[in-house]
C-alpha cells in the first residue's frame, strides 16, 4: 500500500491510502468462503453421526488433521506461506471423510487425506491451480487401494429392512430392490457418511446458493441432466432402469452436485460452461450407473468432467456486450 | 411495476443514509481558488488573463480550444495570482489559474444574457451550452455541447437523463432531483429541443422512491417525457447499462450512445443547461456530496469550482481519527487523493473520507476460478482472464478477448473473493494494448 504524509492541521500527520478504485470490496475472502462451505457441511456431519454413530467423528477428525498437516508440511518444504487457517485443506479433508463408508479404517483415511492434498492439490501449485477436485482424487486413490473396504457398507442405526447392508444403488443394480424415496430423503439407508440424507445435503447446498458461493447453474444442470438422460432410460424400460427421481436421491448424486461439482477451482468460470459441465456429469454418471460395473459413479463422472474444464472455458467465452448489436446510421 | 435493468452487476452497501436527508448548503468562497485549464475531456482551455489581472465571478478566464474543449469561468471575484502547474484531483498536475479572492466585492457578478427557453432555437441552445462551459456532470466531464451536436447522419430518438446515481455514498443527484425538479425538466426539454428529439426519459434507481414520485408527478402533463424506475444495482448509471435498461439496445464496443440513437445527460448537467439558458449563468458551481464515515459532518454542498478539497473538508468539520483514504468521486470509480490542495472541478460529484472499516482490504490469494467476476461483469468480459494475460504480458491475447472494452467500473474487483486487484491489472493491460495498437497504426 502506498502512503503519503499530509499535514492537515498543524502537528496533525495523516497517512493516506492511495490504492486505486474500486475502494469498496464485498469483504469476501478465500478463507471466509472456505469456512462457509465447512459450515454448510454441518447438516451432513450431523446426519452421519445420527445414522452411523458418534464414533464416525474420528474418521472426520483424522481426515481433517491429515489434510491440514499435509498442506502445512508441503508449504513449509516449498517455503511458501503456510495457510493453516484458510479452511481449504480442512474442507478437502472433511469432504473426503464424508464420501467414505462408515467405520472406514482410520489409517486408510489418513492416507486418503495425504493423497488428496499432496497429489490432488499441492503438486499443481496449491490452491487455485489444481485441475481435479482434491477430495475426489483422494477418494479415487482409496477406491483403487482399498477396493473391498471402501465398498463395505455398514447398516445405519435406523435402517429400513429392504436395504440391509447394501446401498440403495447397489440394491437396485444387483437385486432390483427399490428404496423408498422418503428413506433416501431422510438418510436412514446404507451409503457413504455424508451423502445418505438428501435433506441434510440440500440444507447445506441451499445455504451455499443463498450466500452466493455455489452457482445454482451447476446443481440445477446436473439435476436436469439426470431427468433427461436418466429419464430417457426409465421411459424405455421402467422395469430395468430406475426413475430419475431415484437416480437423483440415491447415492452421492446430490452431495456431488452441491459440494463436489461446485468446487470453484475445478469447475468452469462461465455460466454457459457450468451448464455444459453439469449436463456432462449427469450423462457420464448415467452411463456408469447403467452400463458400468459399479453401482455408483458420481466421483468418476465429476473427475472426468474436471478434465474438460479448461476447454469448456475456452469455448464458452461470453459474447461481449454490444458485439452483436447493430449500429444505427 | 418491476424495475428495468441489465445483466450482471453488484450491489455494494449504499451508505446513502449519511447524506440523503440533507438539503444542499452553499460553501462560501475561500481565499484562494485553483482553476485547472482542463476540467474536461479534450484539449485544455487557453487562458485569457495574465498574472495580476482582476477578475469577477462568472468572467470568462480561459477559452475553449477546438471542438472538443470547454471554456473556464472564474468562480470568485479576485486577482490572478499565478498561472502554472498545480495539483488536480485526477492524480497529476495540470496548468491552472490560481485566483486570490477579494473580500469586499461579493456583489459583482458577470452573467450572460438570459434567453427565453420557449423561443430559443437549437443552435442558440448549443451555443449557450458551449459558452457557459458546461461539461458532463456524471464524472467523465465530456463537453456537453459536443454531445448536443451529433453528426448530421446520426438519428437520435431518445434523450435519457441519468438519475441512477449508482455509486454508493453519493446523493447529489438525488438531492438535485427532489430540490430542483422543475429546472431539471426544463433542462431536459432544452436538450430535447437542441437535438430535435421528442422522447425524454428520466431513469432513476428504485432506491430513490421520493425522486421517482416527485418527478413522475411533474412530468404527468409533459408530452413525451416519462420517468422510468430502474433496479438498484451497480453500475446501473454507466451509459451502456442505462441505455440497455431503458431502450433494450446495446451500444457496441468502441461506439457511442448516439450510435444506437440515444443521448445521455446527467441530472446536474440538465440543471446547468437550464441555469445557463434561463439565468445566463456559466458553470462555476459544483454540486457535490461530502460523505464517508471519516468526515465529521457529511453534507450535500454547492461549492465554487476551484475550491481546494481541504476547505471542503474543513467546512464539514474535518476528518475523524480513523480516516485512512480520501476519494474524489464515488467509491467505485473515484480517485484517491494525495494532496488536499487539489481543487473541486466542474464534474466533481463527491468528496469521500473513508475509514479503515469501509476500505478494509483482505489478503490477496490465487484466483479460485469461481467465475464471480465473469458473472458480475456488466460488459460480459472475463476479468480474471484479462488480469492473468496482463500478468503474463500476453497483451495480444488480452486484446483478443476485449480488454479495451473494459470501462473499469470495478464490479469485478469488488466481487473477487480472492481479493485480486483486477481493475489495476486490467488498466495496465489496457494501456499496453492501446500503446501496441498505436504502434501498429504507425506501421
Amino acid at each position: 500500500m502506498e502512503t503519503t504524509t499530509k499535514t492537515l492541521e498543524p502537528k496533525q500527520k495523516v497517512y493516506f491510502d492511495l490504492t486505486t478504485s474500486p475502494h469498496l470490496h464485498s469483504q469476501w475472502s478465500t478463507a471466509k468462503v472456505m469456512w462457509f462451505v465447512n459450515l454448510a457441511l454441518v447438516p451432513c456431519i450431523a446426519s452421519a453421526l445420527i445414522f452411523f454413530g458418534w464414533q464416525q467423528v474420528f474418521i472426520m477428525l483424522v481426515a481433517v488433521l491429515f489434510a491440514v498437516g499435509t498442506e502445512a508440511a508441503i508449504q513449509a518444504i516449498r517455503k511458501k506461506k503456510v495457510t493453516l487457517f484458510d479452511g481449504s485443506a480442512a474442507l478437502t479433508g472433511l469432504l473426503l471423510s464424508l464420501t467414505l463408508p462408515p467405520n472406514f479404517s482410520l489409517s486408510a483415511t489418513a492416507i486418503g487425506s495425504v493423497v488428496a492434498i499432496g497429489l490432488g492439490k499441492q503438486i499443481f501449485g496449491g490452491i487455485g491451480y489444481n485441475i481435479f477436485n482434491p477430495a475426489l482424487v483422494g477418494r479415487a486413490f482409496l477406491q483403487a487401494a482399498f477396493p473391498v473396504q471402501i465398498t463395505t457398507w455398514t447398516k445405519p442405526n435406523y435402517a429400513v429392512d429392504a436395504v440391509s447392508g447394501a446401498t440403495p444403488l447397489a440394491a437396485f443394480k444387483f437385486d432390483k430392490l427399490l428404496t423408498e424415496t422418503t428413506s433416501l430423503a431422510i438418510g436412514n439407508v446404507g451409503g457413504s457418511l455424508g451423502e445418505t440424507s438428501a435433506i441434510a445435503v440440500l440444507l447445506g447446498g441451499i445455504f451455499l446458493i443463498a450466500v452466493g458461493i455455489v452457482n445454482w447453474r451447476i446443481p440445477l444442470s446436473m439435476i436436469m441432466g439426470m431427468f433427461v438422460f436418466g429419464g430417457a432410460f426409465w421411459i424405455i424400460n421402467p422395469q430395468q432402469y430406475p426413475s430419475p427421481v431415484f437416480q437423483i436421491f440415491a447415492g452421492s448424486f446430490l452431495f456431488g452436485a452441491m459440494f463436489m461439482a461446485t468446487d470453484w477451482v475445478t469447475s468452469p468460470i462461465t455460466n454457459k460452461g457450468m451448464w455444459i459441465f453439469g449436463l456432462g456429469i449427469s450423462l457420464v454418471l448415467i452411463l456408469i450407473r447403467i452400463f458400468g460395473g459399479l453401482p455408483e459413479g458420481v466421483m468418476y463422472s465429476i473427475l472426468f468432467m474436471n478434465a474438460f474444464v479448461p476447454i469448456i472455458n475456452r469455448y464458452t467465452r461470453p459474447q461481449i456486450f454490444g458485439q452483436l448489436s447493430e449500429v444505427k446510421k | 411495476m418491476s424495475s428495468k435493468t441489465f445483466r450482471g452487476g453488484v450491489h455494494p452497501k449504499e451508505y446513502k443514509e449519511l447524506t440523503e436527508h440533507l438539503a444542499f448548503e452553499f460553501l462560501p468562497a475561500t481565499d484562494e481558488i485553483i482553476l485547472p485549464l482542463s476540467q474536461h475531456l479534450g484539449k485544455e482551455a487557453k487562458p485569457l488573463v495574465k498574472k495580476g489581472d482582476e477578475v469577477i465571478l462568472g468572467q470568462l478566464v480561459a477559452q475553449a480550444d477546438g471542438f472538443i474543449s470547454a471554456p473556464i469561468h472564474s468562480s470568485v471575484n479576485g486577482k490572478v495570482l499565478s498561472i502554472g502547474k498545480e495539483v488536480t484531483p485526477l492524480g497529476f498536475p495540470k496548468d491552472s489559474l490560481v485566483i486570490k479572492a477579494s473580500e469586499n466585492s461579493v456583489d459583482k457578478k458577470f452573467t450572460l444574457a438570459p434567453l427565453n427557453p420557449d423561443t430559443i432555437t437549437p443552435d442558440e441552445i448549443r451555443q449557450r451550452v458551449a459558452e457557459a462551459g458546461i461539461v458532463g456532470q456524471g464524472g467523465a466531464a465530456f463537453p456537453t455541447y459536443v454531445k448536443l451536436s451529433p453528426p448530421k447522419d446520426k438519428v437520435i430518438d431518445v434523450v435519457i437523463i441519468n438519475g441512477c446515481e449508482c455509486e454508493p455514498y453519493l446523493t447529489r443527484d438525488y438531492r438535485l432531483m427532489i430540490e430542483r425538479p422543475d429546472e431539471l425538466i426544463s433542462g431536459l426539454k432544452l436538450i430535447m429541443k437542441a437535438l430535435g428529439v421528442n422522447r425524454g426519459v428520466i431513469g432513476i434507481e428504485d432506491n430513490k422512491p421520493e425522486a421517482i414520485k416527485i418527478l413522475s408527478h411533474k412530468v404527468e402533463y409533459e408530452d413525451g417525457i416519462e420517468v422510468i424506475s430502474l433496479k438498484t444495482k451497480y453500475p446501473q448509471g454507466a451509459e451502456k447499462m442505462l441505455i440497455k435498461a431503458v431502450t433494450g439496445k446495446e451500444v457496441p464496443p468502441g461506439k457511442l450512445p448516439m450510435d444506437v440513437g440515444a443521448v445521455i445527460q446527467n441530472v446536474g448537467t440538465a440543471i446547468a443547461i437550464h441555469d445557463a439558458v434561463v439565468k445566463g449563468e456559466p458553470l462555476t458551481i459544483a454540486a457535490l456530496t461530502v460523505s464517508g464515515l471519516g468526515i465529521r459532518n457529511p453534507k450535500n454542498l454547492y461549492v465554487p469550482v476551484g475550491t481546494p478539497i481541504q476547505n471542503v473538508i474543513d467546512y464539514c468539520g474535518g476528518i475523524t481519527e480513523d480516516a485512512v483514504k480520501i476519494v474524489v468521486g464515488g467509491p467505485m470509480m473515484g480517485i484517491a487523493q494525495y494532496d488536499l490542495q487539489a481543487p473541486v472541478m466542474k464534474a466533481t460529484s463527491g468528496v469521500l473520507v473513508l475509514t479503515k472499516k469501509e476500505v478494509a482490504e483482505n489478503e490477496e490469494t490465487p484466483c479460485l476460478r469461481c467465475g464471480q467476476c465473469v458473472d458480475a461483469c456488466p460488459l460480459n468480459l472475463m476479468p480474471t482472464r484479462l488480469a492473468r494475460y496482463t500478468q503474463l504480458k500476453r497483451y495480444e491475447d488480452a486484446e483478443g478477448i476485449g480488454i479495451t472494452v473494459c470501462m473499469e467500473c470495478g464490479t469485478c474487483a469488488f466481487t473477487c473473493p480472492a481479493n485480486i486487484p483486477l481493475v489495476q491489472w486490467i488498466r495496465l493491460g489496457k494501456q499496453k494494448v492501446l500503446q501496441m495498437q498505436k504502434e501498429r497504426a504507425v506501421k
